[in-house]
Order: C-alpha cells, then structure tokens, then sequence
C-alpha cells in the first residue's frame, strides 16, 4: 500500500515540523534507552526496586498461571494412570515390599548415627527453611534464565538465599520485592556454584550453560576422575549454599570436567523451598571490599601492629587468611 | 478535538463491517485507541506464562507484536511509542533495562524507513523486513545480556530466530483479527 497521508508532507510547512518533531523525539527515546542499558549493565542492581514493583503487580496472575499448570499435569497423569494401572499395580506391591525392608534399615541407621552423633557431640545443624513458594514464571524469549517464585520480603526472603525444590537446587535470590523475588537459575550463564561428587571429595564448579544443561569444571586439573552417573552436590564452599544439597547428574565426560543434567527440573517443579544463607559470615566477608578500602584497612592493620610490638618487622606479620571468593555476584 | 474528530482520524478510511450491524452503533475511541498498546503490552508479560523454560524457546512475542501492528497500521503507533513500550518490555524480559527501550524505539524508526523507501510494501516485503529486524533483534539482546557467544549459544538463538521468522505471519494475522475487534461498532448511539 502506499504512504498513509499523514507521511507526505508535501510543501505543508505545519506538517514537515510535526514529521521531525517525530523524529526528534523517536531519535531522543532510543537515546535515553541506550544510556539507561549502559547504566543498568555497569551497575546490574540499578533498577531493581523498578523491576520488583512490576513484579509484584504481575505475580497473582503468574500464581494463577501455576496453579493451573500444576493441576494440568495432574489431570495427564491421572489419564495416564489408567492405561498402566494392572502393571503399575504390580510393580509397585514388588516395590513396596523391598522399601519396606529398607526403611527398617534405614531407621536403624538413623539411630546408629544419632548416637555417634551424640558421642561426638555434634549439633544438629538443620537449616529450617525460610518460606515456601511457587515458580511463577520465567524469562522464557531471553537467553538469560531467570525465574520468579511467589514469595518475597514480606515472608522474610533476601538476595543471596539458595533456592531448592526436594529433588534439588534450583537457584539462588537475586533480587526481591514486597510478595514476590527474582531467581538466578543454576542454568544462567552466569551462575556458578561450588560442587563436589557426592562419594568422595572431587570438587567442581558448576555453571550454567544455556541450553539447559549444566558444566562441571574441575578445580583441580590432571586425569578426569569423573565418570557417567556420577551425582555432584554443593559442597558448601563460598558459604552461600550449605553442603550436600544435590546438584546434577552427569551425562557426558569433556576434556577438563563434564556435562550434566540438573537433578531438579524447574519446568517439573510445583513448590520450592527458600533456604538461609549458610555462613552469612563468610559471604559477607566475600564481598571483596574496594582496593582503596582493603589499602586503608591495611595501612590501619600495619600501624597498629608496629605500634603493639616496635621491634619486629612489619613483613612477618601474620595476615589473616581471607578465603578465597568463590561466588560472583552476578546481576543481570 | 473533539470525539468524533478523534475517532475519524483514526478510522477514517476504514468500514470492517457491513451497514446491517452497524445502523446506530458507532466505535468507542478508547478501544480504538487502547488496543494496539493494550495488546502489545499483554505480549511483553510472555514471562509470566506458566511456563518454566529451561532454554530460550518462546519468541519475542512483545517485539514481535509491536512490529506486527506498526507494519499492519502504519499511522497508529507514535513514532516515540518504542520508549513507554520498551520500558514495559524491559520490566519483565530479564534484559538489561534500556535494551528494550533501544530495540524498540530503532525498530520503529527503522520500519519508518523502509516505509518511505519502499512506499508500495507487499506480504513479503513485510515477512522480509520484519525477519531481518528480528534477526538483528535477537543478536542484539544476546549481546546486551552479556552472554558469550559460543557454537552453542549461536545455535539456540538461530533456532529461536527460525521459530520467531516462521510465527511471524501468525502473529501479524492476530494483530489484524485485533483490529478489527478493535474498530467493531458496538456503542450505540443515543
């Protein structure tokens, strides 16, 4: 079709204005934008409370959302059901039988490690976890994964806080609103948390790849230990993530880690549990301080120990061991 | 301006329906109006679908709809609407916030272009111009979320660059049906 009218100007002085005015304008607002993303990725969080608000406006229809995909993939499974009931049914008396004997084992075992627990005097170190909430949506067109879950400041969640289904980890807080939260996926990009196999001590960081599947990079290089089927869990290492939560399965060996599948689908996940932060000490100690801030700590340190003992030289003096960061602080 | 002039302005060469149904009804300019922002708005909330995404499958479907009706209804949309549109956008992507407002506000300007270039556009001029705008958008968000560039990266962009290219004509076909929702006479007139 043809130019609409209003797109010819012709000699209408009034309308050759209008058009640049336009112009002018269209030209100013991709302007602001391209200063407001330079801005927003120097300093990721600039925009968080923005971004909250708007989350916490559009969080009851992604409850609503949930809720139904939930009850939808019940509904299938219940169609499912009746297909398989008679070998199903079978199946699962064999099963039953099997579990049986092992629960006994395993409340003995319970048992047997309360004692030695109590001989060795350890606390109970169960982490209760903060709230319970539900994936409400994610960033599904960018190829940054994100997530929401229905609980936010108001129930006691803060950045930082691990976030995990019963099959797994799922992901940590990055940002929060009044009723709602946004998650860092372990499958971002930018997502890396420390490992280890769940036998023995061979430790990993975990990142995310973006289709989904998660890669394990050794820390210490040499012969590849790892082997298919191998289960990985936190190793509690960086202090963000208490030990033992599980991780991943791996599916494929590469030359200095492995490809894995992440344990606890978020796409399969209906409620997922907030947890505390583990060591709040030491992640906050892990927040590395500016370099000016470490040199004037540092100075201050220095002058108080030649001040404590004059005689002895600065140089052996015994820094305090930092650990070393392990968890970037990722924004978006 | 008054109602009426603002109504005609907008509708001015346009009867969708026939004169049985539209004997003392006229249009609400609030529909007229409100729809296109209305529904390119609803587009952006895409993330609140219930859909956990482990990959980036679901298309753009906020850019898309802007393009869609700019390209279906050339004098609607303000030149600047990219800003407010892309704000919106920006709040629920996961981009950086200002990669939306960018993407949108230059894709307008870029589609008013092509417009005065091209001024006799066709179906496939529209598919063309509207997948290389989506190709150019994709890339470009890539880039701004920071996400290295890998083999495996390129191939799930392209994937979802081939899906978007192919939803393109559906979602352009939305946008009409919308239109006409959009210009159904259905106040009556007192």
């Amino acid at each position: 079709m043809a130019l609409p009218s209003g797109r010819r100007p012709g000699s209408n002085r009034k309308a050759q204005l209008g058009l640049f005015a336009g112009y002018l304008m269209a030209g100013s607002g991709a302007l602001l934008g391209a200063v407001l993303l330079s801005l927003s990725l120097f300093r990721p969080e600039a925009f968080a409370g923005l971004r909250s608000m708007a989350a916490d406006f559009a969080s009851p229809a992604g409850e609503a959302g949930a809720g139904g995909r939930v009850a939808s993939q019940n509904v299938f499974d219940a169609i499912a059901g009746y297909y398989r009931a008679g070998s199903r049914n079978a199946e699962l008396r064999d099963e039953m039988r099997i579990a049986r004997v092992k629960l006994a084992e395993a409340e003995a075992i319970r048992r047997e490690n309360l004692r030695l627990k109590a001989v060795l005097r350890l606390a109970d170190g169960e982490t209760r976890p903060i709230a319970t909430a539900r994936l409400i949506g994610s960033t599904a067109a960018s190829t940054r994964r994100f997530a929401w879950i229905s609980a936010g400041r108001a129930d006691g969640v803060r950045p930082g806080m691990p976030v995990s289904s019963p099959l797994g980890l799922i992901g940590r807080v990055l940002e929060t609103g009044q009723r709602s939260s946004r998650v860092l996926l372990l499958t971002d990009p930018e997502s890396m948390v420390p490992v280890r196999r769940a036998t023995d001590d061979v430790v990993a960081f975990a990142e995310g790849r973006a289709d989904g599947l998660l890669r394990l990079r050794l820390i210490n290089l040499g012969i590849n230990p790892i082997k298919k089927g191998d289960v990985f869990v936190t190793s509690g290492s960086g202090g963000l993530f208490r030990p033992g939560i599980a991780v991943a399965l791996v599916t494929a060996l590469t030359r200095d880690g492995a490809i894995a599948q992440l344990l606890s689908n978020p796409a399969a996940t209906d409620v997922v549990l907030v947890e505390p932060i583990w060591q709040p000490q030491a992640v906050a100690a892990s927040q590395a301080p500016s370099i000016a801030e470490a040199e004037r700590a540092d100075a201050e340190e220095t002058a108080s120990v030649i001040a404590a003992n004059p005689a002895t030289d600065t140089g052996s003096r015994s820094a305090p061991e930092v650990t070393p960061v392990v968890e970037p602080q990722s924004g978006d | 301006m008054s109602r009426r002039a603002v109504i005609d302005s907008v509708v001015s060469r346009v009867r969708t329906d026939g004169p049985s149904r539209s004997i003392n009804r006229t249009q609400s300019p609030i529909r007229a109006l409100g729809v296109p922002w209305g529904t390119i708005m609803l587009a952006s909330l895409t993330p609140w679908l219930p859909i956990i995404a482990p990959v980036p499958i679901l298309p753009p479907f906020g850019f898309m709809m802007l393009i869609a009706w700019r390209l279906g209804r050339p004098n609607l949309l303000p030149l600047w609407a990219g800003f407010p549109l892309g704000l919106f956008d920006d709040l629920f992507s996961g981009q950086p916030l200002g990669s939306g407002i960018l993407l949108f506000s230059l894709a307008l300007i870029a589609i008013d272009l092509i417009e005065i270039r091209f001024p006799w556009r066709s179906f496939w001029l529209d598919w063309l111009s509207a997948g290389t705008l989506l190709l150019l958008y994709l890339t470009a968000t890539t880039l701004f979320a920071r996400v290295p560039l890998t083999d495996l990266q390129v191939q799930l962009v392209g994937s979802q660059l081939l899906f978007c290219i192919v939803l393109f004509p559906i979602i352009a076909r939305t946008a009409a049906l919308l239109d006409r929702l959009r210009l159904q006479r259905v106040r009556r007139i007192d």
